[in-house]
């Protein structure tokens, strides 16, 4: 072995090791609150991971969404659910029900850990067949034609998703609330760090997010990620009280949030007039019909992530006079 | 290559982990942690198998690192309702767990 892979090898380690240690601390952690922090080390870490691993649109989707999107709303929830220690501490489970619980997950990751050391070599996929098929698309990046072309009614279904996801957090408000704006309201920062970084940030982010959007065909991006920069930008405003989030019933945001899987469906339904089917382009159209799907999903993830860290409506609408 | 099998069997660890901690964790946040965790492990598994599925010089296998790219979207999706779910919970009973024998009290405060 060289001295390039020896190093490799110490390094993956070394990274496998701290992710395993950054996801010991998000379970043995005294409070939620270091434990969701831990979290967080823990997603940046296991970003690094899927760098490693030759993943980075991946690794980009980790970083923005499973660790940035979702530290938000976790980090806001812990805020809210302070207290319970007696209750909490009465709920946790019995020496024996704790043992029974670690031979369950023990067998578990044992089973698959031998599953993995039992991979069969040479590995079946389809990295040859989809490599070869993406560059007669007009595409460069082999993941964004999986996402969009081959299998596309998956994404498309996702992106149904996210807009069911926000139905569904929206109906937890009460009746009363309906109407209302998302979230809790913050005062107006005209001092301090985040009042700085809430003018700064955004039109910077707001560049690099459709940059990161706009290149996703052709290298490591797509609307995942770009949108997810996007809904960023609006909540670090959005948190210095510099924008306040819309109403629930604002059309606007609505349109915004079903513009994405609408131009998806309509696209794919024009598929059975222009090409063989549900989702399927003619070759020659494949990367300008793409982009104008990408473009608005981009709109709608942006909408759809923003909301769903804001949360349902916490007030009665105001009334207009 | 070497990298697979040491973070295949890191994802079999945040499997075992994760699992562990669903069920032994009583509140409902760090069961959500715990849940993301187990995530999190299954997705690396797939990054493993998309590396080994790579060829010579083409890099790794999309298909499955799209698939894991679909799968992040839903768990923060799923993770934004349980959240939201949780709150809600804890608004009207007051609770902080979902445990069936705990004495929070119904119908507490659904003021706010």
């Amino acid at each position: 072995m060289t001295l390039d892979g020896v190093l490799a090898g110490v390094l993956d380690g070394l990274l496998a090791a701290l992710v395993l240690a950054a996801a010991g601390w998000t379970l043995a952690a005294p409070a939620a609150f270091p434990a969701t922090i831990g979290f967080v080390g823990f997603g940046l870490l296991l970003t690094l991971a899927w760098v490693r691993l030759g993943a980075p649109d991946v690794a980009l989707t980790e970083a923005a969404i499973g660790t940035g999107a979702t530290g938000v709303i976790l980090l806001l929830a812990v805020v809210r659910l302070r207290g319970g220690e007696e209750e909490v501490s009465a709920a946790t489970p019995g020496r024996a029900l704790v043992l029974a619980a670690g031979l369950l997950a023990g067998a578990v990751g044992l089973a698959l850990a031998l599953a993995v050391l039992a991979l069969p070599d040479p590995a079946p996929g389809l990295a040859a067949e989809a490599a070869a098929r993406t560059a007669p698309l007009g595409l460069g990046n082999p993941v964004a034609a999986v996402l969009m072309v081959f299998r596309g009614l998956d994404t498309l279904l996702e992106s149904v998703v996210l807009v069911f996801t926000v139905l569904a957090v929206w109906s937890m408000a009460p009746d009363r609330h309906w109407g209302g704006r998302p979230g809790p309201e913050f005062p107006r920062q005209d001092d301090g760090p985040l009042a700085l970084l809430a003018r700064l940030l955004p039109p910077v982010g707001l560049v690099i997010g459709i940059y990161i959007a706009w290149v996703g065909t052709d290298a490591p991006g797509g609307k995942f990620q770009g949108g997810t920069i996007l809904a960023a930008m609006w909540v670090v405003a959005w948190a210095a009280g510099l924008v306040q989030a819309p109403s629930v019933a604002d059309r606007r945001v609505r349109l915004m949030l079903v513009a994405g899987p609408l131009v998806f469906v309509l696209v794919g339904l024009a598929g059975f007039g222009i090409a063989d089917g549900f989702l399927a382009y003619p070759p020659a159209l494949a990367k300008p019909l793409i982009l104008v799907i990408e473009a608005a999903m981009t709109l709608s993830v942006a909408a759809a992530l923003a909301l769903l860290i804001a949360g349902p409506p916490e007030h009665p609408p105001e009334r207009v006079t | 290559m070497s990298g697979a099998p040491i973070f295949g069997l890191t994802g079999a660890a945040l499997v075992g982990l994760g699992l562990f901690g669903l069920l032994v964790q009583a509140a409902v946040l760090r069961k959500i942690l715990a849940f993301n965790l187990l995530g999190a492990g299954v997705f690396l598994l797939f990054g493993v198998v998309a590396q080994r599925g790579g060829t010579a010089g083409g890099g790794a296998d999309a298909v499955p690192q799209a698939m894991v790219i679909t799968g992040l979207v839903v768990a923060f999706a799923a993770t934004a309702l349980a959240v939201v779910v949780a709150l809600r919970m804890h608004q009207i009973t007051g609770a902080a767990t979902i445990s069936e024998s705990d004495g929070a009290e119904p119908g507490g405060s659904d003021a706010a």
